[in-house]
């Protein structure tokens, strides 16, 4: 069958758009949330359709856009980003599901800009051309900017401002490197493209993607975040409304991550090659110190904060250890924080309900008690993030840490402790909020029907890739290999 | 009986009618504005000249011809692509700038006759600058632009600031203009020609002179700064925001985008076109202007409580932006230029005239305030003014990302990487100012951390529309609607960009010399 990806692409924004000109506030956030159920449906039909045989592009399209830049409007699927599509696809259905149900000001302009960022998302992981791929990773911003200035609680103005400008600041500087990418791959009288399957071919001088790769990890590192780019973490955290902010750190941090594996690795391997060493210590650090300032946080959505910089860490560790192994790790790990992260925000959303609004770790504790299944949903996304053996996780680290371990025996070793502090500040976590004694101002009582319907099908999803990893590992190697091929091909003495 | 032989100089009338159509227009206006009848004042003269505006753009298309024109009347003029691109721009701004004139302060106090007349006569001393093929005309142009703006800034004239910036525009541009005619003629007298095809060719020869020559190199470097003066290039900035500021609403749209547009247009003709063969010696130097004023503008927007002033720090960013493409000399760098130049119209039109809307209502005047929650009580005007700042600091589906795409794809293609990484770091200093504006406007009472000015006192406005921010959004139907076309305008362009890049693409044809 065919597949318009341009469908999928534009359905939430079509629907805002629709919504936010022709109807009334609360029939325009139905039609918004039916559009995100509406790229689910397709994304699932996606997933049951695709050849995991192949392991190039499906579902390609490809068209002119500013043909005087080079720039073509080219999108397609194929086993890199086929999971990371399915992930914003269910990722946004809870969260727009868990908004529709609570009452905003402005509604029109928070569900406009909620598919807005869904578009933009989708956008930037479909891109097969460079600059279209620049384009929607900007434009992300500007719905995150308006959500997260005008819904969000606290110094939202300055936080959102201090996002906006970390994030940006990395994606000019990769917007001037894309161009000169584009530019001085250009051979002698050629056209000019951007096309990421053209770059591919082309060539461009060791030196010149030397720089080039250390301004395009610049805009992802930002965007992930890693150690030492993360200074805008605390503030935009904790000002961040929690569904946005289930997204932002859900679904918004691979996009910077999975960048590697689409862009970098492929177009400028030497330059990949070069920094190999400092993009796996910097992987590393990330991990320790996220993890180390996990367990000493006392605001719940901080601990999920830090403990992202560590699961990113891990991350782009599997992907400049630069084996099968480890990429693979890496792209069903980024599959699978997104998925236990999403939860994790609304459970933590709930949880607050019931402490009056508290998020610290002091005044929460007992709820477990009063609300089993709460408890039971909870329990499992902790043991997710832990990477306990059963759950996704613990495929994708055990997978990382494989393909670490073959050629990097010391990062690997270090790296391995982060699992183990995972543990720690997860458990903590789980145990200061539901079991200890009962909390100054906790009032605790079960999820309500509404919450129960929002949380637990992405459990379910959770629990079900835990039985069935191969899912995703099987659809997903081809291209992951592919990928990790062209970065070590050529690597002298190898 | 004997006739001394007289040789006229050929005039190819179908080349000049652009120009004749505003010259004579600013005549009929003029005539017309004699007239007090209330109907006169307030409907027709506008509509005149706005008909001439229209009749100069139709003429415009009609002469539209890619590649190549040889000069009119004796070398005087260049009517091709580059002239007729910056022109189109020229007359845009000239009908916008009469439809946020139309209820304004200013024409009431000056006389809608003599405001028109002097707005029609600074039009055609552009199009004769954009056209300008010797240093004649050039200088020519460039006076006769100005002049009719020295008194334009001061029409408010019962507001002491309006008179101020007249004064100040009057002298420093006076220095400017005195600048850049010693340049011009150290240019006539180091290489004998007042033509630019025969400098170029007296500079490109071989045993021609060159650059380091003294002579020259003095002329260049004064005639530079004379242009920087007009385009308001750093270190030559300093009027910028004092006159943006004070001259009335409506004219500083003008003068922001249609004044810098034609001394682009010039920038152009004289480093692209005469002095183009020694692009490696100047290069540099340009760079480096572009360089600092791109710092200085970013730098220098962040502490502004003031919109107008603001915006004026942020053109003068701008115009370092648009150096860029002025400095590689190459094709690409032409076309990049004159695109974000219309990109520039555009974004800037739709800012001001949220601006001149909030000026008429709000009795903060221009400053930060005036705009507070404007999200919520008057989206027409908030959304135009958002898709503004968005697209100023370039981002993506808006014309401003396209435009600075272009030019950083010209800076790298002609080895000025570097100066492509600058504007970036500028771009990502500009999101500071420009975020705020959208704050303000969306994100509920927030208090913008910077100091009132303690001069300000509140105005004391007319009541519009009642009182009541929908009366207000009712009350200058033709601002919003200046205002929404233009952000308009800038979103489609943003996501279709192809016409733009036509239109550039033939304007690139025309500097044959260039690669």
């Amino acid at each position: 069958m065919t597949i318009h990806l341009s469908i999928v692409l534009f359905l939430p924004l079509a629907a805002a758009l629709v919504g936010a000109l022709l109807l009334p506030a609360p029939a325009m956030r139905w039609l918004v949330l039916a559009a995100t159920v509406g790229v689910l449906a397709y994304v699932v039909v996606m997933l049951a359709d695709f050849d995991s045989g192949s392991g190039g592009l499906q579902y390609v399209t490809d068209d002119e856009w500013i043909s005087e830049l080079g720039i073509r409007y080219q999108l397609g699927v194929d086993g890199l980003n086929l999971f990371l599509l399915a992930l914003t696809a269910i990722a946004w259905v809870p969260c727009t599901l868990w908004s529709v149900f609570r009452e905003h000001e402005r509604p029109k302009l928070y569900f406009f800009m909620l598919a807005l960022a869904e578009t933009a998302v989708l956008g930037a992981f479909m891109a097969q051309d460079l600059a279209l791929f620049v384009v929607f990773f900007d434009l992300m911003l500007v719905p995150f900017y308006f959500l997260i200035g005008g819904w969000g609680t606290g110094d939202r103005v300055r936080a959102t401002t201090k996002f906006v400008i970390y994030t940006l600041a990395g994606s000019l500087l990769m917007l001037a490197a894309a161009v000169a990418l584009g530019v001085l791959s250009t051979p002698e009288g050629g056209q000019i493209s951007f096309s990421i399957a053209e770059l591919t071919r082309r060539s461009t001088g060791t030196g010149t993607q030397e720089w080039i790769v250390l301004l395009f990890a610049l805009a992802f590192f930002v965007k992930a975040p890693l150690f030492p780019l993360h200074g805008w973490i605390p503030e935009t955290y904790r000002s961040t409304p929690l569904p946005v902010l289930a997204l932002l750190s859900g679904v918004l941090s691979k996009v910077g991550v999975y960048g590697f594996l689409r862009i970098v690795l492929p177009t400028m391997p030497e330059g990949a090659q070069h920094w190999q060493e400092l993009f796996i210590v910097v992987a590393v650090f990330s991990i320790l110190y996220g993890s180390v300032l996990a367990f000493s946080q006392d605001n719940v959505r901080l601990v999920v904060a830090y403990s992202s910089i560590a699961q990113l860490g891990f991350i782009t560790l599997g992907i400049f250890s630069f084996d099968d192994k480890g990429a693979q790790g890496a792209v069903i790990q980024m599959v699978n924080h997104g998925l236990v992260v999403v939860p994790l925000f609304l459970i933590i959303g709930v949880i607050a309900v019931r402490a009056k609004g508290s998020e610290s770790l002091r005044e929460l504790g007992g709820m477990a008690f009063r609300a089993p299944v709460l408890a039971a949903l909870f329990l499992i996304v902790t043991l997710a993030t832990l990477a306990m053996p059963g759950s996704p996780n613990f495929v994708g680290e055990i997978l990382i840490l494989f393909g670490t371990l073959e050629d990097k025996l010391v990062y690997g070793l270090v790296a391995s402790a982060g699992v183990a502090l995972a543990a720690v500040y997860m458990i903590r976590v789980y145990q200061r909020t539901m079991h200890n004694r009962v909390g100054p101002a906790v009032e605790s009582r079960d999820l309500d029907r509404l919450d129960f319907v929002t949380i637990a099908p992405l459990v379910g999803v959770i629990v079900a890739l835990g039985v069935y990893p191969q899912f995703v590992l099987h659809r997903s190697e081809d291209a992951v290999k592919d990928k990790v091929q062209v970065a070590t091909r050529q690597s002298p003495g190898s | 009986m004997s006739f001394a032989a007289v040789h006229a100089p050929v005039i190819d009338y179908k080349a000049l009618s652009p120009l004749m159509a505003t010259v004579g227009g600013s005549v009929v206006v003029m005539l017309a504005g004699l007239i007090r009848a209330r109907v006169v004042q307030r409907a027709l003269v506008p509509l005149l000249t706005a008909a001439s505006l229209l009749a100069c753009f139709g003429l415009l298309i009609w002469v539209w011809e890619p590649g190549r024109q040889e000069p009119i009347i004796s070398g005087a003029l260049t009517v091709d692509t580059l002239a007729l691109g910056l022109s189109a721009l020229f007359l845009v701004a000239g009908l916008v700038t009469i439809l946020l004139s139309f209820r304004a302060e200013a024409v009431r106090e000056a006389g809608a006759g003599e405001y028109y007349t002097l707005l029609l006569g600074s039009i055609s001393g552009m199009l004769v600058l954009a056209a300008a093929s010797n240093l004649i005309t050039l200088f020519v142009g460039i006076e006769l632009l100005s002049i009719p703006l020295y008194v334009l800034c001061a029409t408010e004239l019962r507001r002491e600031t309006s008179l101020e910036a007249g004064l100040k525009y009057l002298v420093i541009g006076s220095v400017g203009s005195a600048t850049l005619l010693y340049g011009l003629a150290l240019v006539y007298g180091a290489t004998g020609q007042t033509d630019f095809g025969a400098i170029a060719s007296a500079i490109g020869s071989d045993n021609g002179i060159g650059i380091t020559d003294p002579l020259l190199l003095t002329g260049v470097a004064l005639a530079a700064t004379g242009l920087a003066f007009k385009a308001s290039v750093a270190p030559f900035h300093q009027w910028t925001p004092d006159v943006y500021q004070g001259a009335p609403t409506p004219i500083t749209t003008f003068m922001a985008v249609a004044t810098k547009a034609a001394a682009f247009a010039i920038f152009l003709r004289l480093f692209d076109h005469a002095l183009v063969d020694s692009q490696l010696d100047w290069g540099p130097a340009l760079a480096a202007l572009a360089t600092t004023t791109i710092v200085i503008g970013n730098v220098g927007a962040i502490p502004q409580r003031s919109l107008k002033r603001m915006l004026a720090w942020s053109s003068v960013a701008q115009a370092g932006y648009m150096l860029a493409g002025v400095v590689v000399g190459t094709r690409l760098g032409v076309q990049a230029t004159c695109l974000y130049l219309a990109v520039y119209l555009l974004m800037n039109v739709a800012a001001f005239a949220v601006v001149v809307a909030r000026e008429r209502a709000s009795e903060h005047g221009d400053d930060l305030a005036s705009i507070e929650n404007l999200g919520q009580a008057q989206p027409w005007l908030a959304w135009p003014m958002t898709i503004a700042m968005l697209s100023l600091a370039g981002f993506p589906a808006t014309a401003g990302f396209i435009g600075k795409f272009y030019l950083i794809d010209a800076s790298v293609s002609g080895d000025y990487t570097w100066l492509g990484i600058v504007i970036v770091v500028g771009s990502v200093v500009s999101l500071v100012y420009y975020l705020r504006v959208i704050a303000v406007m969306w994100m509920g009472r927030y208090e913008v951390e910077l100091p009132t000015l303690p001069t300000l006192p509140r105005r004391h406005v007319k009541p519009v529309g009642g009182w009541s921010p929908e009366g207000d959004a009712r009350a200058h139907p033709e601002v919003t609607l200046v205002a929404v076309l233009a952000a308009t305008a800038t979103i489609l362009f943003g996501l279709w960009p192809n016409p733009l890049f036509d239109a550039a693409r033939d304007i690139g044809t025309s500097l044959a010399s260039l690669f």
